[in-house]
């Protein structure tokens, strides 16, 4: 068809206002994450949220760009490291007695700090959902591109 | 209760159009819109965990992924609907609806669980795990391990993805397809 694309991505407006949110985007989902055990929010959404905020950049700049930020290497390394992380907090568990024992310290109510192994799990979920979900983005953009040219 | 009444009839409203709209990616906003009022219902019945949830999935996921990866040549389906297939549905819909009335007629009415473990969560799940937000305190305290297994739906999505869209699960029939192009 026509070859007027010169420059991947999308328009000037977009890759602007794109630009000043991406920060945020992925601000409020690490908020929504390390808050978890708090209030409401916790790994799954967080997770998707930042996941959000990297197709959010691969959508307004193209995948080039995203893939240089985060590749689907990298991707791959986290969701295997949030599903390693999971299982060994759970592991750990057998200190104290049975899986997934809550065997840290439990800290005063309301705190960041507090409630044991649930932030720590946050995290992991957090890695492991974001990852895939980057992951089956950048498999349904990569694995389309080449079908189209040929 | 009313507003929630309300907010059915909008999602079935929505369904309806999602499924009867020619056009693909009108279908897809009207599924984005029911998955809207699936997490204002969720907001309503008191539960904003799974309201974000539902919003971040449901609707930013839906729309993005469909949108962004869709092609532009979309097969849309006009042969005749097949009367066996549709009478074949019908009778397990009206199977599916006759158990479930024999069933939900025992559950509690809404709004009125049974609080039997539930009841002793709330009461001690504060004290056991000194997280606030209890939902958290349940899925990753005290039903840790299924959250363990649900983590990995993500992994499980990926595989499907790929197990469809590699090169090789494309090709026609008479198409040979080398071994580096997988």
């Amino acid at each position: 068809m026509n070859k007027k694309i010169k420059q991947p991505g999308m328009t000037l407006i977009v890759k602007t206002i794109t630009r000043l949110t991406v920060g945020l985007i992925l601000l409020y989902g690490i908020y929504i994450v390390t808050h978890g055990h708090i209030s409401p929010g916790g790994g799954f959404a967080g997770g998707v949220i930042i996941a959000l905020s990297f197709i959010h950049l691969m959508l307004a700049f193209g995948k080039d760009l995203a893939l240089r930020k985060l590749s689907e290497k990298l991707a791959a390394f986290f969701e295997s490291f949030g599903a390693i992380m999971f299982l060994t907090i759970g592991l750990l568990g057998f200190i104290g007695g049975y899986f997934f024992f809550n065997f840290i310290f439990k800290g005063k109510p309301f705190n960041l700090f507090s409630a044991g192994i649930i932030p720590l799990c946050n995290i992991a979920i957090c890695f492991k959902v974001g990852a895939g979900l980057f992951a089956v983005f950048v498999a349904l953009i990569l694995l389309k591109v080449p079908i189209k040219k040929e | 209760m009313f507003e929630l009444y309300i907010l059915l009839l909008f999602m079935i409203l929505g369904a309806i159009i999602a499924v009867e709209i020619k056009d693909l990616l009108s279908s897809v906003i009207a599924v984005g819109a029911v998955g809207l009022g699936l997490s204002v219902a969720f907001l309503i019945l008191k539960a904003p965990d799974l309201a974000i949830t539902q919003l971040a999935v449901e609707i930013l996921c839906l729309i993005i992924l469909i949108r962004a990866t869709i092609r532009r040549d979309i097969p849309t389906l006009n042969r005749r609907k097949e009367v066996v297939g549709s009478i074949i549905v019908l009778l397990f819909i009206g199977g599916f609806l006759f158990f479930a009335y024999l069933a939900l007629k025992d559950l509690p009415s809404f709004g009125h669980p049974i609080m039997r473990v539930s009841q002793n969560y709330l009461a001690e799940g504060l004290r056991k795990t000194g997280a606030t937000n209890l939902v958290a305190s349940v899925i990753l305290d005290f039903r840790a391990y299924d959250t363990l297994g649900e983590a990995t739906v993500l992994f499980t999505a990926v595989i499907g993805v790929l197990a469809v869209l590699r090169r090789i699960g494309r090709k026609k029939v008479d198409e040979v397809v080398k071994e580096e192009d997988e």
